[in-house]
């Protein structure tokens, strides 16, 4: 009996299932393609991916939804850019402040959500518009990062290598932090109270209010986590182009959302996962490396694949709550 | 009845009021700031500059917000206006340079828009998803799709039909403008002269009341997002008529946000329910002005998002019952004491 599983973890296994047929079609398709190394270059190239996707992960489960990630992703990247070539400033304090802005961006947002009940979409869409201008004045043009603390010391020798392969593959500081990150957020929302909470207002904001939980103050502070997870990602972003570039990552939102919902959450809130996100993500990535591996096919059709398989996860999530219904 | 209409159409202009005054505000600095702001010169028998100019631009805005006003009245958005705009363009001019005849292409474009809104009401209504992420699956694909058509590239074209309409004027305005004159006001006749307004404004009031009372439901969306499909495939036609050419990656780029902006500062609710096609013409106006504005001080087209952004949080406080709810007890506090 317990083989059979509850309803509400269909979706995440069929993500599993998804990621590990992706893989194997790739496999047979392409020779090459099951190696070491692609798994590398799947994990370094959407490691900033990963970690936006992981704060857009906070914002579903809470019912909510947050399209200003990839602005103030583009924001962060050029403010430390700009602090650390034109103004002399030291990575790490340079990191924090774009840190400490995220988060009070995103807490700014919550808090216009919470207190004056506007639509979140709303918000966060003049969020956006916010960010990506504040990006551009910041500094117009992409600017390149050559401070040797970062080229040298965080991307050279912050590197490890893995014995597996024939030559090993190196692992960067960005993937190291993707996968803290994931490790972070996944305690926090399995294991902690406001974890729970934030489940439980995604769940039901009313039956949550009447059990006595803090809506207001999880409601903001998952918006400011998000505004955070952002700022990181663009750190990580920065750190991976050693660049900063307002022009950077439009759209990175709906590549967030899509890989959240690839990865099992659910649209109208209240169930999802952080291990979901992060298969998400990977099939995400698989997508893209295997349209490159087919070399033929122009990178468009990411976006029309991606938008299939977020269309097929809806519908499995429809179809999911239907039985769940029947059942009750 | 008669009381009714007439508190109506108080509330409506009192709905009015906020983005009037707005527009009124703008065209007042620039007319102290701006030199040559309000100045008009007929050339060829056609009529030319600034404020002709944003009437032109906020033409394509004003039709999309049209369509844009009915979804949202139904209680739902439409996020993938600006990839439908781009699908509609892209596929005119891929016609025009594989031969097709101007109507065709034109036809085809617009037929494109309807199946894509049609397609976002299917999901809505059948599928019952959250309009936003109905819409956002085709707002991710569907600029694929238009890059797919142009294979990648920029498709230049040379029809003297399909350059008018977004060149071309008539009556010594722009052809936009008079498209937008069109669109308002069948629009206006379905939705005020027919029950289809009130079917619209019942369904976005409440959903499962409406259908109770025999209002098909199901039927109005599915409407309501094709129209909204037609309007984007219409801007997609004007706006790839003004360069020339079908740009699929930049074609429509941010027209979902330039369309509800409009839709919220021309007073609809984005809850649903009543709706006021006026209002969001007006507001697609005020926001071709005030990004004409900021262009004219000089702030660059990359900036120029931010102080946008400023404007539409400060109105959206203001549309917003609970901040009125919270001044209204601070007034009547201090009243009290």
């Amino acid at each position: 009996m317990k083989l059979i599983p509850s309803p509400r973890h269909i979706p995440m296994l069929a993500t599993a299932v998804v990621l590990v047929g992706a893989f194997s079609l790739g496999s047979a398709l392409y020779p090459n393609f099951a190696s070491w190394g692609v798994i590398r270059n799947l994990l370094v190239d959407n490691a900033f991916l990963g970690i936006a996707a992981i704060g857009a992960t906070f914002v579903i489960i809470s019912g909510g939804i947050d399209l200003s990630v990839g602005s103030v992703m583009a924001f962060t990247s050029i403010l430390i850019a700009s602090l650390i070539e034109q103004h002399g400033v030291h990575p790490i304090p340079a990191s924090g402040l774009a840190l400490i802005l995220g988060a009070a961006f995103g807490l700014g947002q919550g808090a216009l959500i919470q207190a004056f009940r506007l639509p979140p979409f709303l918000i966060t869409l003049a969020g956006m518009f916010l960010a990506r201008g504040l990006a551009f004045a910041i500094h117009p043009q992409s600017l390149g990062i050559r401070d040797p603390f970062i080229a040298t010391t965080i991307n050279e020798s912050l590197t490890f290598s893995l014995p597996l392969g024939p030559r090993g593959i190196q692992i960067p500081l960005t993937v190291d932090l993707f996968i803290a990150a994931a490790i972070v957020a996944w305690l926090v929302l399995t294991g902690m109270r406001f974890g729970r909470a934030v489940h439980a207002i995604g769940d039901d904001e009313h039956a949550a209010n009447l059990m006595g939980l803090p809506v207001a103050r999880t409601r903001i502070a998952v918006y400011g986590i998000s505004g955070f997870m952002s700022a990181f990602a663009g750190v990580v972003f920065a750190l991976y182009q050693q660049s900063g570039d307002p022009a950077s990552c439009k759209g990175m939102e709906l590549d967030a959302i899509a890989a959240v919902v690839i990865g099992g959450t659910l649209l109208r809130g209240g169930v999802g996962s952080v291990i979901g996100t992060v298969m998400g993500v990977m099939v995400f990535g698989l997508i893209q490396t295997m349209i490159a591996f087919q070399g033929d096919l122009s990178s468009w059709w990411t976006r029309i694949v991606v938008g299939v398989l977020v269309l097929t996860f809806l519908v499995l999530q429809r179809g999911v709550e239907w039985v769940g219904r029947r059942r009750n | 009845m008669s009381t009714r209409s007439g508190s109506s159409s108080a509330s409506s202009l009192r709905r009015l009021a906020l983005p009037m005054a707005a527009l009124l505000l703008l065209l007042l600095f620039n007319f102290l700031f701006t030199p040559g702001f309000f100045a008009v010169e007929v050339r060829d028998g056609r009529l030319y500059g600034t404020l002709i100019d944003i009437l032109n631009h906020g033409s394509k805005i004003g039709i999309v917000a049209i369509g844009m006003t009915l979804v949202i009245a139904t209680g739902g958005v439409d996020l993938s206006v600006g990839a439908v705009a781009a699908i509609a363009g892209a596929a005119a001019a891929h016609l025009i340079v594989s031969g097709s005849s101007p109507p065709v292409a034109i036809a085809s474009g617009l037929i494109l828009g309807v199946l894509a809104g049609a397609w976002n009401g299917i999901l809505v209504t059948m599928l019952r998803l959250q309009p936003i992420v109905a819409t956002l699956i085709l707002m991710v694909a569907g600029r694929g799709i238009a890059q797919l058509i142009t294979n990648g590239l920029i498709i230049t074209y040379d029809s003297p039909t399909l350059t008018f309409i977004g060149n071309g004027s008539l009556g010594g305005l722009p052809f936009p403008v008079m498209m937008l004159a069109v669109v308002l006001a069948i629009t206006a006749i379905l939705a005020r002269r027919t029950a289809i307004g009130l079917f619209v404004e019942c369904v976005g009031d409440n959903a499962a009341a409406a259908r109770m009372s025999g209002v098909p439901d199901r039927a109005v969306k599915l409407l309501a997002y094709a129209s909204c499909g037609l309007c984007a495939g219409l801007a997609g036609l004007i706006e790839c008529s003004y360069i020339r050419a079908a740009d699929a990656n930049n074609a429509g780029m941010l027209l979902e946000l330039d369309a509800i902006l409009a839709v919220v500062l021309g007073g609809t609710a984005l809850t649903g329910g009543r709706f006021s096609l006026i209002g969001s013409v007006l507001g697609a106006m005020l926001i071709q002005i005030l990004t004409k504005t900021l262009y004219m001080q000089n702030v660059s087209a990359d900036i120029a998002p931010a102080p946008k952004a400023l404007v539409v949080l400060v109105v959206c406080l203001l549309h917003s019952p609970a901040l009125r709810q919270r001044l209204a007890n601070l007034v009547s506090r201090r009243a009290g004491a």
